[in-house]
């Protein structure tokens, strides 16, 4: 199998009909069920991630493609989930395991980069606590080899290592995203999730924080699963790409081949509405 | 072979040819006649409605037309190389790196890359003050000089060129052609659109004409006497 794949990922919001899914999706033109009210943020969604790739998923807001990334982290809360995803390191489906394991999982093999800054960071720690939490949380205990190990995951995301102890309320945003990305390589994962990794970077830091996460990517050879609805931020990073609309994916291949020879109707309109 | 709405376009129609290994084939026409479509279907930026892209590799014979994604991923950063007539602008990146960037994927240290990439770029004659500095800074023909050497770096098996040479004046003109006739060799073949009939005479083995999406002619350069136009 491939490193990570996902099988008929299924998430309501509501109690749920016997007609919700036959009545929602692309075709339906919509994600929300007329009869039970309910709204299917995504289902059937098969998706596999081979070692060391970067698979994209776009779609304008409400697409469900953040409920996906949230599902892939192991990180779903509320709703009613359906579907599987498997590791190939691991038995079984991953959502199905008791918190233990789970636990286990985000520390280890599966990172989750939250596009909003304050779900992923304690603002009032500092940057270098908020990296070391994620190491202690994976069993480091030597303070030495902690700070070391800290010191280091700055250094590769090009967080300025004398800023370590200060408050991460005090960094910029573009910092701050840094820390983050720093925090979900820190137990040397094998697939990060980055769920719109420039919401809130002005344009000029968004540029340097990808190319960042391009090059770490590369040289740590983890494999991604990056969520945007910005279609240059897909270009940039992505091998191949998934077009999510109304819950469903609608469309899925190369990603140049998708950005220039859109066979969609919606993907069309999607490419042909960037300014 | 596009679809826009309910209108299908037909780029291209019914183009059969073959390339020799090592072969240097120029693809020429009036726009709109199917060149780079052409070239985005061998490379797979475009789906072809029908027919067959088969590659000779190292490995077996390869449909590029229909070959699993991660199959195409695979050659791209193995053996097929393409480039558009514009540099894909990777921002923030130093032209000397964003040539150095695909040999150092193809296993060269970074400083055997820079060295590469410097050596490129002199012989394309971009001044040395730019190497260091952001293409998105340079002037088209400066732009199309970091693109070139940056496709042509890695001497890929099978190299697809968009009229690269589209913004250069003669005299950089000239310079890209010696590049491409020394620096490529016989290990690389290449598929290439030209508008400038000077490039076509002095790389190309053949020309393949097309007009309006059909493969007009394909001939050796001796007997291509036909005025290119833009």
């Amino acid at each position: 199998m491939s490193l990570l794949e996902a099988e008929g990922l299924t998430k309501v919001y509501g109690d749920g009909c016997a007609v919700c899914l036959d009545r929602t999706g692309d075709r339906a033109g919509t994600n929300q069920c007329p009869i039970c009210g309910s709204v299917v943020a995504c289902a059937d969604v098969d998706l596999s991630v081979k070692a060391g790739e970067v698979l994209g998923i776009v779609g304008e807001s409400g697409s469900g493609k953040s409920s996906v990334a949230e599902l892939l982290a192991l990180d779903a809360k509320a709703g009613h989930t359906d579907g599987a995803v498997r590791h190939a390191n691991h038995e079984g489906n991953l959502l199905d395991v008791d918190y233990q394991t789970r636990h286990e999982l985000q520390n280890g093999e599966i990172s989750l980069v939250h596009q909003h800054i304050r779900d992923g960071l304690e603002l009032g720690f500092s940057g270098g606590g908020n990296v070391a939490e994620k190491l202690l949380s994976a069993g480091w205990r030597n303070y030495e080899e902690i700070r070391e190990r800290v010191g280091s995951l700055f250094e590769a995301t090009e967080i300025p290592v004398d800023r370590m102890d200060d408050p991460t309320s005090t960094y910029s945003g573009g910092m701050q995203r840094r820390v983050q990305i720093a925090r979900a390589l820190a137990n040397d994962p094998n697939v990060i999730i980055l769920d719109e990794p420039t919401t809130g970077l002005d344009v000029s830091v968004q540029a340097r924080v990808l190319d960042m996460f391009r090059r770490v990517q590369r040289e740590e050879d983890v494999a991604a699963v990056v969520v945007s609805h910005d279609l240059g931020v897909i270009r940039l990073l992505a091998d191949r790409t998934l077009v999510m609309r109304h819950g469903r994916i609608i469309e899925s291949g190369l990603t140049d081949r998708v950005m220039e020879d859109p066979h969609h109707a919606y993907t069309q309109t999607l490419i042909n509405s960037v300014i | 072979m596009h679809i826009l709405g309910d209108t299908q376009v037909v780029g291209l129609d019914d183009v059969s040819f073959t390339v020799d290994d090592g072969e240097f084939l120029a693809v020429v026409g009036e726009s709109g006649s199917g060149k780079s479509s052409l070239l985005k279907c061998i490379y797979r930026a475009y789906e072809p409605t029908a027919g067959r892209v088969v590659y000779h590799g190292a490995e077996g014979d390869v449909d590029l037309a229909s070959c699993a994604d991660r199959e195409m991923i695979r050659l791209r950063e193995s053996a097929i190389g393409y480039t558009s007539q514009f540099l894909d602008e990777i921002p923030r990146v130093p032209a000397v790196d964003v040539v150095a960037r695909p040999l150092r994927e193809g296993g060269l240290s970074t400083a055997e890359a820079r060295e590469r990439s410097e050596e490129l770029l002199s012989r394309l004659q971009l001044p040395e003050e730019l190497w260091e500095a952001y293409p998105a800074t340079f002037s088209g023909g400066e732009r199309q000089r970091v693109n070139l050497a940056q496709a042509i770096a890695p001497q890929p098996d099978l190299l697809l060129l968009d009229e690269p040479t589209s913004a250069l004046d003669p005299e950089t003109r000239q310079a890209a052609i010696d590049l491409l006739r020394e620096y490529l060799g016989e290990s690389t073949t290449v598929v290439g659109v030209f508008h400038n009939t000077d490039v076509v005479e002095a790389v190309a083995d053949r020309v393949a004409v097309l007009d309006k999406g059909r493969l007009q002619r394909i001939v050796p350069v001796a007997e291509y006497e036909g005025v290119v136009v833009a």
